[in-house]
């Protein structure tokens, strides 16, 4: 899998870079509207995360350009503005997803794999990890082949999980992402431990090879055994 | 006190005082005048009877008035000397009138075949105490109309002339620096008028192009910390995991986060602040109020059994209004997020909903809290992890839309929204 970033701040361009390697994803970086534009005529990308403000041209002209020449890169808007104009535009002209700026790394593995999952790419659309099978499109989790069911918010916690597996979810990322933005500050996030509790119960009822580890005061992670 | 009634009484205070000094020397002139006239007649009487007198052989003696206006007397010579014309005032019993009256007399003396005669002429005088009510009256009168003159040109002339002034105060009051509208000012040929109309509408002009400025500073210096906080965060995250970290590290690592995290929301509460003043949420739509606290509610039911709590949804019927979907979420989202925050744990919420009216209300230990500054920015109530912003956001949501939104306790703290009537 092929990701281009392009973003003018050199620093976040770095952690974007360093996080999405470990994924094991090839990616490729451009600092500037320019830069893009030369990349983006050669190669092909699996996705492309956008900075729309950059000091030498309107990311949005870099959607436009993808547009006319039909490439169906799948492209992340990422931006500082969180602006409700921008977003609507970005979508309009063919973005997949818009995510404002700042973001926690977990939800920005969880973005590109929603995206990726879309377009239908072989593997990503059932996830297999240990004796845990998960059918994305669907919403099945099987543990051994035997279909297990999950409520809405286990499921996403499971995904989102799974998504960033073996990697330190920060816990108000998965807040955010589970039960919504404005969720925020609500009592630092005691409630999810509940959640985490009745889908640890399930996992190990079922004997799933996986496991939901707390980090303190972090977040969570989640192994195979 | 009004312009026009503030000239109305120095007018009145100095007509009177003017008034009152031009009556004076008015009566005293007139009485002098009056005195010179009337001295005249009797002088002319005086010689008249002196002639009749004389042309008769023998002078008769008339020792009192009588039916006459004058007496005549025989004096020695000795006594003579020393008298001359002698004008003064004195009483005499009028019988028309029943009382002494002043009358003017003259005395005088003529010598006749060397005999020395006395004589005194009167006539009738003014009566000063009617002649001073009479004038207190006419003045009093004369006062009367011009204050009233006055006051109807007053009323008339300075009406017209102060209106666009009036219109502009007026404009004033009504001016809201939110809004995007210049005040309308009347034309008029006044040079000063003109001259006030421009100069505050220059001064208005500043105001709001430096309160514009403002609201866009915060706005972009909100855009320009997003960047250095994500760079921040997303580097502390990478680097719990690149390193094998013990648990006091990964602690204060998580304090820093937290931190930068908090940091995040409040500038995303105040971005989001100034882009509702801004005016940056313009897509409307018919927004179902009902199913927006249902979602909301749903979206809080975890947190909200966690506390041991829950919302009780009680209405009458729903409420269907045209505004920005997003911010009707967000206006709902404060105020039962406050209510499960602030609430006693295992306490029930009750979101009430009629007609035009929603109330969301919760128990707490909490004594009633102060009206005046739960709305203002960056007022806390407690430090339970809050930035003070979510009421206010939740105010300028229902400014923005006209909505009413009050808080009162009775017994449970109460917010209600009133939306305007259809």
């Amino acid at each position: 899998m092929k990701i281009l970033i392009i973003e003018d701040e050199q620093e976040m361009r770095e952690n974007m870079q360093n996080s999405l390697e470990r994924e094991d994803f090839v990616v490729e970086t451009a600092d500037g509207y320019h830069d893009a534009l030369s990349k983006i005529g050669v190669y092909e990308y699996d996705c492309i995360l956008l900075d729309i403000s950059l000091p030498d041209g309107n990311g949005l002209e870099i959607l436009k350009e993808l547009k006319n020449k039909e490439i169906s890169d799948n492209v992340i808007i990422v931006s500082a503005k969180d602006s409700l104009d921008d977003k609507i535009k970005g979508l309009d002209l063919g973005a997949d997803d818009y995510l404002p700026k700042p973001f926690h790394i977990a939800e920005l593995h969880a973005r590109i794999n929603a995206v990726l999952r879309r377009k239908k790419f072989d593997g990503y659309n059932i996830l297999n990890i240990a004796n845990v099978s998960i059918n994305f499109d669907k919403h099945l989790v099987f543990i051994d082949n035997n279909e297990i069911s999950f409520n809405r918010k286990e499921f996403d916690i499971l995904l989102y999980l799974v998504t960033n597996k073996d990697r330190l979810v920060n816990k108000s990322a998965l807040a955010e992402h589970v039960w919504g933005d404005y969720i925020d500050q609500s009592d630092d996030f005691e409630f999810i431990y509940s959640q985490i509790k009745n889908l640890r119960k399930k996992l190990n009822t079922y004997k799933a090879d996986i496991e939901i580890k707390a980090v303190y005061g972090i977040g969570y992670k989640l192994i195979s055994l | 006190m009004k312009l026009l009634n503030y000239t109305t009484r120095y007018f009145a205070i100095i007509l009177f005082v003017l008034l009152s000094i031009w009556a004076v020397i008015f009566y005293y002139a007139m009485l002098d005048e009056i005195y010179d006239s009337m001295d005249d007649g009797l002088e002319n009487q005086k010689m008249l009877v002196i002639r009749r007198a004389v042309e008769n052989i023998s002078i008769e003696e008339k020792n009192d008035f009588g039916d006459g206006y004058y007496t005549l007397k025989k004096i020695k010579s000795e006594h003579a000397n020393n008298i001359k014309d002698h004008y003064r005032d004195t009483l005499m019993y009028m019988h028309n009138e029943e009382d002494f009256e002043p009358v003017r007399l003259l005395e005088s003396v003529f010598k006749h075949n060397n005999e020395y005669y006395k004589i005194k002429v009167i006539t009738s005088m003014v009566e000063e105490d009617d002649l001073i009510e009479d004038l207190l009256y006419s003045l009093l009168w004369l006062y009367l109309g011009l204050i009233i003159s006055i006051i109807f040109l007053n009323n008339i002339v300075l009406n017209k002339i102060w209106n666009p002034f009036y219109k502009l105060i007026t404009e004033l009051k009504n001016f809201n620096i939110e809004k995007d509208e210049n005040i309308k000012v009347q034309q008029t040929s006044i040079e000063e008028f003109n001259l006030l109309n421009k100069q505050i509408q220059v001064l208005l002009q500043k105001s709001r192009d430096s309160f514009i400025g403002q609201k866009q500073f915060i706005e972009n210096a909100s855009h320009e910390l997003q960047t250095p906080l994500a760079i921040s965060i997303n580097k502390l995250e990478l680097y719990i995991e690149n390193y094998d970290l013990s648990e006091s590290e990964l602690v204060q690592i998580a304090q820093v986060l937290n931190n930068l995290e908090r940091l995040t929301r409040f500038n995303k509460s105040l971005l989001l602040l100034s882009k509702i003043e801004n005016r940056q949420f313009l897509y409307v739509q018919e927004v179902s109020i009902i199913s927006i606290i249902q979602e909301v509610v749903e979206d809080f039911s975890d947190f909200a059994a966690h506390k041991q709590m829950e919302c009780i949804i009680t209405s009458e019927e729903n409420i269907v209004f045209k505004m920005n979907r997003d911010l009707a979420v967000i206006l709902f989202t404060n105020l039962i997020k406050n209510a499960i925050v602030y609430g006693e744990n295992g306490s029930l919420i009750n979101i009430e909903i009629e007609k035009q009216e929603i109330r969301i209300s919760n128990l707490s230990t909490q004594e009633a809290l102060k009206k005046e500054k739960l709305f203002t920015r960056f007022y806390k109530i407690s430090s339970k992890n809050s930035n003070g912003l979510g009421l206010a956001i939740s105010k300028a949501i229902a400014d923005e839309y006209d909505l009413e939104l009050e808080y009162y306790f009775d017994e449970r703290h109460i917010f209600k929204v009133v939306f305007p009537k259809p």
